[in-house]
């Protein structure tokens, strides 16, 4: 029935614009002139509507800042977060200030210089000093983001190597999250995927005595304000390791172990009293309850986020920041490798 | 030298017959129009997967019988299965890439007006042509085969990342469709070299009497240097590919280590590296994206310039921003991998190298404003497509010095960010630089008119629409949503974002009916639309010296000589406010270097 009458729309839509056309056709018969020549009356309309369709634009652009600035990442949760979210606010004013100065002048001379009877256009081809200004003005602002940006990332990805950051391995594998403690040798026992056996999910080698106090674990702990280094490996596919509220991200690749460090600075229990946070989990739960739904309580999530099957997208794990103390308290609970077998 | 001309034309008259006309054509204007119309019919395919998706994501636990109709077992009780939700993410993607924005766009107007605007009879090899039609012809049939078999097409992403492309277990649309997928990309690739040498050798070798480089329309410079991109990049994905074919089908383990999969299978593979094809893909998928962009942007500079009455701005300029462009692109393709595991170090090195297209970027966009300025602006829907891909140009660019950025790009990467900057910058403006084209040129490929009005239609809704999808999905992804999820709603963090995905499939909706504004436009006026006269625009390259209907040898006469660049347009002195380039040079007018 919904076929038969999507094909009655269509076809009636299509005869609508065939009618419509030939209203065009004839009136210009009628009229000898040449309908389908851009007229004066089109240049002067479309001309205006550019304008009003760019201011139109430029207010809906703040009002999208208003409307939807707050659904946005709250403020990291982590050192080198805050350095990344810097940037970002002063690259992003940046490359707004070059958008609501460009994007209007655009459409304002589309509209200023529309086409009149008569007039002519201004013959002007090159202007090598006008040229040269603007190659050499990018030139210096980008020469300045870039600097600033590629110090932020070298500070990032060349830690210190004194903090002698606690060792954890993220495991990825369709469809779901696995992390492993290095334990208080702080070195991961070796793993590979030939291992895997049994409880033995992660492929670790018994015999490396480094395996022995090892702690597997779904979900992730993390004592706040200690420097944390994940290594990540991946069993079937690639996975991405993305941490949103750390502004941590990193592959998951089968055959490689690869790394990141990061220092937690914000426990989840902070977070969640966060203004930002409290105001879209009240929002988010009102559109729970609307759809009778449990309520949410605020929590750091890892998320995968490189495609990798038809559950990627709930493939997740909760990651929890607390004092030292509940910490410890909860790792002394988890079983050791040695112990599990 | 003419008699010649005259005569190899008239010996070309007799010997066309139906097949030779309009299937096996070697003339360049018939294969342009090939190109394009099936490219117009993989955009619709491509826009339609779109839509159904976008039905998805908006409107998750909702059934739709459409969709049990269109996908059949894909779509259970009208609810898409999520492996048809990647796959059609994924063919989405290759259509829209390779087979709508590159061989639509390129194979369209680098056949039709490479000859045309050089002043040659036809393409340097009308037969290689023509097979670079056909197999591109075969390789959309495969593709859209590919859509038809059991386990479903290719779902990995339009990237196809080993290992999960290259493992039918890791999902069913790592099976056959996968396969069929790499066929039709190797033919693809064939179609695309065999098309890029035959324009480079054209250009370089065909261009009529005074056409020195410094006088071709910029159209051509960057259908030049596209084509040169092509034969450098295309290459390399197809020994990706091949590669990509051995693992999957020869035991090879090039991209393949120590993997078992979820069911426990152990796989034998050792050595290899999924992240040497992540190397080599974009080693061709960043340069790609110029191959999509530069015809765009010539396409627009030739429309912007002619419909603005106005010579184009630094003329010099434009040329040296689209050489430098097309060489920064083959060195900054790590950009798409900051957070792949490659080595900071290299990072940076990117960083630095794909930050600096911002440059060059800027002066075209500088130099197109310019054009403007001053102009007497004739707004046909052309000129309207080709203000909003400077519009979007802008936008888009300015999204990418974020995401070139690595450090910025650790929190975004693969995040609806991302979606958002490179629909806008690549996808909007190639389609904009499309339609641009079509609107201009339609009366040299048909000669008729294409309706204004409904042209005016389409311009404006697809112009809002194309905004209204693509300018809320930055805020998604600053809100930390990956992309290439069937639903946001497996985490509740993401409740609130179930507006701004109603809003956007909505816009999207809305665009797509203008496309069939457009659709009907197109055909109907190819057989009804107004007669075009010779120069509907009063535009000054060579094109429009050729008379309305189309002739085997494009001139019946003599190939016209050139006298002048392509832009004097309201050149004081002149009676007219546009002097073609055939027109000799006045004794009070000085060769001008520009």
């Amino acid at each position: 029935m919904t076929g038969i009458i999507t094909a009655i729309v269509v076809l009636l839509g299509i005869i609508a614009l065939v009618q419509i056309v030939r209203i065009f056709e004839i009136s210009r018969e009628v009229s000898k002139t040449d309908s389908n020549a851009v007229s004066e009356r089109d240049n002067d309309t479309q001309g205006k509507l550019l304008l009003a369709v760019m201011i139109i634009g430029i207010i809906g652009f703040f009002y999208s800042f208003y409307a939807w600035g707050g659904i946005t990442l709250p403020k990291p949760a982590s050192e080198h977060g805050v350095d990344i979210d810097n940037l970002w606010d002063i690259t992003m004013g940046v490359i707004i200030l070059v958008f609501l100065i460009t994007q209007p002048i655009l459409f304002y001379f589309g509209y200023k210089y529309r086409g009149i009877k008569g007039r002519k256009a201004t013959y002007y081809e090159h202007n090598n000093k006008l040229e040269l200004i603007w190659t050499l003005v990018p030139a210096v602002v980008l020469a300045g983001i870039i600097l600033y940006g590629l110090s932020t990332w070298v500070e990032i990805t060349f830690p210190d190597t004194e903090e002698d950051p606690m060792v954890v391995e993220l495991y990825g594998k369709q469809f779901g999250w696995t992390a492993r403690y290095a334990g208080e040798d702080n070195q991961l026992g070796y793993a590979n995927v030939r291992m895997i056996e049994g409880i033995n999910v992660l492929g670790i080698d018994a015999s490396d005595q480094a395996s022995v106090d090892d702690i597997v674990v779904t979900e992730l702990h993390l004592p706040v304000g200690r420097p944390v280094m994940l290594k990540f490996r991946a069993q079937d596919v690639i996975h991405s390791a993305y941490l949103p509220h750390f502004r941590v991200q990193m592959n998951c690749v089968p055959g490689m172990v690869t790394q990141f460090q990061f220092t937690p600075t914000v426990t989840t229990a902070e977070m969640a009293t966060d203004p930002d946070v409290v105001r879209n989990v009240t929002e988010i739960n009102e559109i729970r309850a609307a759809a009778g739904e449990d309520p949410y309580e605020f929590e750091y999530v890892l998320l995968c986020n490189k495609i990798c099957g038809a559950a990627h997208y709930n493939m997740q794990m909760k990651i929890v920041v607390e004092e030292e103390e509940a910490y410890n308290k909860w790792l002394a609970e988890q079983k050791t490798f040695a112990e599990s077998l | 030298m003419s008699s010649t001309d005259t005569h190899s034309h008239e010996e070309h008259h007799h010997e066309e017959t139906f097949i030779t006309k309009w299937i096996f054509s070697q003339d360049h204007k018939m294969i342009g129009k090939q190109f394009l119309v099936t490219g117009i019919v993989m955009g619709l395919i491509g826009v339609v997967m779109s839509i159904l998706f976008r039905l998805q994501l908006a409107w998750p636990e909702q059934s739709f019988p459409i969709l049990e109709s269109l996908l059949g077992k894909w779509a259970p009780d009208g609810v898409m299965d999520p492996n048809i939700y990647l796959a059609l993410v994924t063919i989405h993607g290759t259509i829209m890439v390779f087979f709508v924005l590159t061989a639509g766009l390129s194979g369209t107007f680098s056949n039709l007006l490479i000859p045309l605007q050089i002043g040659a009879r036809d393409m340097a090899s009308g037969f290689l042509n023509m097979l670079s039609y056909w197999f591109f012809f075969a390789s959309s049939v495969i593709m859209v085969a590919s859509l038809f078999v059991e386990s479903g097409p290719a779902a990995a992403g339009w990237t196809v990342y080993p290992p999960l492309s290259a493992l039918p277990q890791a999902m069913p649309g790592s099976g056959m469709g996968m396969t069929l997928w790499l066929v039709s990309m190797t033919l693809f690739i064939v179609s695309s070299l065999l098309g890029s040498l035959n324009y480079i050798v054209t250009i370089l070798n065909l261009r009529t009497k005074g056409m020195s480089m410094t006088r071709l329309p910029l159209t051509i410079w960057a259908f030049f240097v596209t084509a040169i991109l092509g034969v450098l990049s295309f290459p390399v994905l197809v020994s990706a590919a091949l590669l990509l074919l051995f693992d999957r089908s020869m035991g090879t383990s090039f991209y393949l280590s120590d993997i078992m999969m979820a069911s426990g299978e152990l796989l034998p593979n050792q050595g290899g590296s999924p992240v040497l094809y992540q190397h080599l893909f974009w080693f061709l998928g960043h340069p790609e994206v110029y191959i999509i962009l530069l015809p765009a942007l010539g396409i627009t500079s030739e429309i912007i310039s002619t419909n603005s009455r106005k010579p184009i701005f630094g003329y010099r300029a434009m040329v040296g921003s689209i050489l430098a462009i097309a060489f920064l692109s083959f060195i900054v393709w790590g950009h798409h991998m900051f957070v792949t595991g490659m080595n900071p170090f290299l990072g940076a090195v990117f960083t630095f190298t794909t930050l600096l297209i911002a440059i060059p970027s800027a002066v075209k966009a500088f130099n197109y404003i310019t054009t403007l300025w001053k102009g007497n602006i004739q707004f046909t829907p052309a000129m309207l497509f080709s203000i909003a891909l400077v519009s979007t140009f802008i936008t888009g660019g300015l999204t990418g010095i974020i995401l070139g950025d690595s450090a910025l790009d650790i929190n975004v990467h693969d995040t609806y960010f991302v979606v958002a900057h490179f629909h806008i910058v690549m996808g909007l403006s190639a389609i904009f630089g499309l339609f641009a084209g079509v609107y201009h040129w339609y009366p040299k490929m048909y000669g008729r008119m294409l309706n204004k009005n409904l042209g005016y239609v389409h311009f404006w809704v697809t112009f809002v629409a194309a905004y209204g999808v693509f300018f809320p999905m930055h805020f998604l992804g600053l809100a930390g949503l990956p992309r290439r999820y069937y639903t946001n709603t497996a985490f509740p963090m993401f409740d609130n974002l179930a507006e701004i995905n109603v809003i956007i499939s909505i816009f999207a909706i809305i665009g797509f009916a203008a496309q069939l504004v457009f659709l009907f436009n197109f055909f109907y006026s190819i057989r009804r639309g107004p007669k075009a006269t010779q120069n509907p625009w009063r535009s000054n390259t060579l094109e429009w010296t050729t008379p309305v209907e189309h002739i085997h040898g494009n001139w019946p006469g003599e190939i016209p000589e050139v006298h002048r660049w392509a832009y004097d347009y309201s050149k004081p002195g002149m009676e007219e406010d546009f002097t073609s380039q055939i027109t000799p040079l006045k004794e009070w007018e000085e060769e001008e270097s520009h």
